[in-house]
């Protein structure tokens, strides 16, 4: 029998960043014995590095926003494959979660009317993102661990969860270790919901933390759950690229908002170059006109650095796979040039964006109110994950739910920037919601000995084997180099097929991994056990991109450049078959009301 | 390229050792990628805590060269070149492995402290409003990552050990932030004279200095926190040269 202690609750919530702490929250105001359990300690989450800001259609800014407008904007991002149903839940929400997060001590920037201010941002009609200058994530996490921890919650702090655990059909419970002691605790409740967040790590150049290896994926995966949308993953197209260690870092779409340019190695501005014929009509054809753009000249069209992240980034790989590129394998981004046009240039490019100058200043000795910055796409997001219900958040397993980066239906096949900080906030707490309903409706969970006991077994193994010439951290590397060359920006089958069986190659690898030292805080252990994580979604990944034989969104194919009506009818499904292997389905999707059908017509114009 | 010599606690719950690793710097690299780069190639066991690598989790604090520093922005060519870099963990908290410290003692002192309480809504909708000017102040405090630096290099706790019954800088910080949040109707200085010991705070400064997110801890937060106390309680010190001064007046 395999040594772990047993912890009870009601609702258990894997993930303590937005997602995990809103759910949370709305667990024990349910009335539910909650437990918190995340990887890292509490508020370092990944969303305390989000920037931008949080989108909720409030009008405070531009009062001819509301719900519908938002709503529209969220499904022409997502190329219309969006859970239409999450789409308007999250539009109409969106203004009461950010409300709230005020009545609990939050301080976003205010408007001269002294009401919460908002920004402008890609594919946002209006000025729509409540923030706190570029640090909007640090506000939001922190205003809702000070909020919950006066709740009773039970935090688990850098407890990671190794499995899940079912009482016959229904999600009951979880195996895990402490990072401290490599001690095991055998959770189990009544409902489960996952928050664990992205997948970044899968590939080599990311602004993701060592966390985002794709837990809660694979977690829902084995246990029995649909993953929608997988071939969706957003790659920002301004990541740091000098000098190596800082590789991926994100510089945020302000620095473009506030007048910076991309150029090549030429000077020349290349974005002119390329403007979809979508977009023609609404972007600016001269610098003249995108420089008043960012000044605020309302009857100036936005310059063409501003389309797209998905084409942006496109454009910035072509650059350098030209020949165009800058010496560090990246294309420059000039704010410094906005000094020809400012008189106290320098002075407002700081005031502006003091964490980027900061950042360019600390970790690359650069002074970018002097010169440009070398930057190129990195990893960003993951639209696709766990297949949930839009109003409860259930998955297809009972008793399983998901919220966060870790879900999937509300981004499309594109997600708008401001639109994950809502998404975290709404369907946290809709899911903690219907939780605690679910946990409420059914009987003490009974988990079998025999499961918890493989499961320890299955996560001492590298231990067993001790010594062994695979090292985990060597085959991590080898995995993100494979993804980021064969499955990144520009796809094509040939390669994908490469990946394919590069990741059955690097699983077999996996399978004989072997670690030294004991078991308490020890990354290398923790490194090898996430690493079934990282091939599941990366064949996950790498399955549905070959199957969606057009681009679309965050998904462009070199041999399929075009968008194809065919495939605007369905989401492609992903599940564990009988014997194993990974199955998938051309999911049609529903039809649409035709109130929202309605909404998306008016806001065409 | 050149190898460069770092010094590396390694042990476990306070028995432990400086141990020599060598590993190559490149241009750019900060003193966190140099500890990846040894648990990659030579100790995949060192225990790091970290998250953002850029300066907004808190997570990877550690002592650099004896200095309380974020191992992910402290870079390698701003330390003297010729010399071994030592990197221990942070000496005010138990340790727990290498570099790991046990933080808990202050999610603990954060709970002690009473939540925010707004005052009623200033609109019908149940919003409030509120001008720029009046938060900037509290957004100043609300920058702080919960690093626990400040914590780390207080001699209240690091050398007298004062863990039960002072609070320490950071949530003097947090204190100041619900406290000076125009919309706070809570009542705290009773707990910060009693319960939280703000008199330990002999204004060192030594917080401020550390600090990476460049809170004035001393000036802004502490210092208005003890006029506020003492205005309350009535020292009779102060109380005297209120009633001169308005006296004067
Ligand atoms: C640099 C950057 C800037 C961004 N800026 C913006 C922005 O301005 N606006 C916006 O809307 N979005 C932004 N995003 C995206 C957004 O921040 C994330 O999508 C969002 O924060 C994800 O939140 P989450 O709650 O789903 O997960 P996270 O905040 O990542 O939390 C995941 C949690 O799950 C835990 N966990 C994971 N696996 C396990 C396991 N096996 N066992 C136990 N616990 C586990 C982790 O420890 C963590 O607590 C940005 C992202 C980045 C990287
Ligand atoms: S100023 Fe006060 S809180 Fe800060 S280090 Fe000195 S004694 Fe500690
Ligand atoms: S106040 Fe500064 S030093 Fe102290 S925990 Fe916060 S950020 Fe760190
Ligand atoms: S790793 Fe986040 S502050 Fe250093």
């Amino acid at each position: 029998m395999a040594e772990y202690e047993r912890v009870e609750h009601d609702v258990l919530v894997i993930g303590a960043g937005g997602a995990g702490l809103r759910a949370a929250i709305a667990a024990a105001a349910g009335g539910a014995r909650v437990g918190l359990v995340c990887k890292s300690l509490l508020g370092k989450a990944h969303t305390v590095m989000a920037e931008g800001g949080v989108a909720a259609a409030m009008g405070h800014v531009d009062d001819r926003d509301n719900w519908r407008v938002h709503f529209a904007d969220t499904m022409r991002g997502g190329q219309y494959l969006n859970n239409w149903r999450m789409a308007q839940l999250h539009a109409q929400e969106a203004p009461d979660r950010v409300r709230e997060l005020e009545a609990w001590g939050a301080v976003f920037d205010r408007t001269t009317d002294g009401r919460i201010l908002q920004r402008n941002f890609g594919g946002h009609r209006y000025p729509r993102l409540a923030h706190v200058g570029d640090r909007t994530g640090l506000e939001m996490i922190r205003t809702l661990q000070d909020h919950a921890i006066h709740l009773g919650i039970d935090v688990h702090m850098e407890v990671t969860v190794v499995q899940l655990l079912k009482d016959r059909d229904r999600v009951a419970g979880a195996m895990a270790y402490d990072r401290e002691r490599g001690r095991f605790k055998l959770f189990s409740c009544g409902a489960v919901v996952l928050a664990t967040g992205g997948i970044g790590r899968a590939f080599d150049i990311t602004s993701n933390s060592w966390e985002y290896t794709g837990d809660g994926h694979s977690l829902a995966y084995d246990a029995g759950a649909e993953l929608v949308d997988m071939e969706f993953v957003q790659f920002h197209p301004t990541g740091m690229v000098w000098p190596p260690s800082v590789k991926g870092i994100l510089v945020t779409e302000g620095v473009r908002g506030e007048g910076g340019v991309l150029r090549n190695k030429d000077g020349k501005r290349f974005m002119f170059d390329d403007i979809p014929d979508n977009y023609k009509g609404q972007t600016a054809d001269n610098e003249e006109e995108g420089w008043r753009y960012t000044q605020g000249d309302k009857s100036a069209r936005r310059p063409p650095e501003l389309l797209t992240r998905d084409h942006v980034a496109r454009c910035i790989q072509r650059e350098v796979r030209e020949g165009r590129g800058s010496p560090h394998g990246g294309v420059y981004l000039d704010i410094a040039w906005i000094k020809e046009r400012l008189p106290k240039g320098a002075e407002h490019i700081r005031k502006k964006l003091p964490s980027m100058y900061h950042q360019f200043k600390q970790l690359a000795n650069i002074d970018i109110t002097a010169v440009p910055m070398e930057v190129g796409p990195t990893t960003h997001y993951i639209m696709g994950g766990i297949r949930v219900d839009g109003d409860t958040q259930m998955s297809n397993v009972p008793g399983l739910f998901a919220a966060g980066e870790c879900a999937a239906g509300l981004h499309g096949a594109n997600r708008l920037g401001g639109n994950s900080l809502s998404d975290l906030l709404v369907f946290g707490k809709r899911a903690g919601e219907h939780a605690v309903a679910f946990a409420k409706s059914q009987a003490a969970a009974r988990l079998a000995p025999v499961d918890a006991d493989a499961s320890v077994a299955a996560a001492l193994e590298p231990f067993e084997r001790g010594g062994s010439p695979e090292a985990p951290y060597a085959i991590q590397h080898e995995l993100q180099g494979l993804m980021q060359k064969l499955v990144g920006i520009v796809r094509e089958e040939g390669e994908m097929r490469q990946a394919l069986s590069g990741v059955a190659k690097l699983r077999e690898r996996a399978m004989h991994v072997g670690v030294h030292g004991n078991r308490e805080y020890n990354p290398g252990w923790h490194t090898a056990l996430d690493l079934h994580h990282l091939m599941t979604v990366s064949e996950a990944i790498t399955l549905a991109a070959l199957e969606r034989k057009e681009s679309r969104g965050g998904h462009f194919r070199d041999d399929y450049p075009d968008k194809d009506p065919a495939y605007a009818r369905f989401n492609i499904v992903l599940r564990k078959g009988l014997d194993g292997a990974m199955e998938l389905e051309r999911r049609t999707i529903p039809p649409m009301p035709d109130d929202l059908k309605a909404i998306i017509e008016e806001q065409k114009s | 390229m050149t190898a460069h010599t770092f010094k590396v606690w390694r042990g476990e719950r306070g028995t432990g050792a400086f141990q020599d690793y060598s590993t190559d710097i490149t241009e750019g690299m900060v003193v966190l990628d140099a500890m990846h780069q040894i648990q990659a190639e030579n100790a995949n066991d060192l225990a790091i805590r970290w998250n953002c690598k850029a300066g907004k989790c808190g997570s990877c604090s550690a002592e650099v060269n004896g200095h309380p520093k974020l191992m992910c922005m402290t870079r390698m060519d701003e330390l003297p070149a010729h010399e071994p870099v030592t990197v221990e963990p942070m000496r005010a908290f138990p340790h727990v492995r290498d570099l790991v410290t046990d933080v808990s003692w202050n999610y603990e002192q954060k709970k002690r402290i009473k939540k925010f309480k707004p005052r009623a809504p200033d609109a019908p909708d149940g919003t409030w409003r509120m001008m720029q000017a009046d938060v900037d102040r509290v957004q100043e405090f609300r920058k702080c990552i919960e690093c626990f630096l400040c914590q780390d290099v207080c001699h209240v706790l690091r050398d007298h050990h004062k863990h039960d019954e002072f609070v320490g800088p950071r949530h003097l910080v947090y204190t100041a932030a619900l406290e000076m949040h125009p919309l706070d109707i809570e009542d705290r200085l009773g707990d910060l004279k009693d319960e939280h010991a703000i008199g330990y705070c002999n204004i060192t400064k030594c917080c401020t200095t550390v600090c990476p997110e460049h809170i004035a801890i001393t000036d802004n937060a502490i210092i208005p926190l003890k006029e506020r106390v003492v205005d309350s309680f009535y020292d009779p010190v102060v109380k005297l040269v209120r009633l001169l001064r308005a006296k004067r007046t």
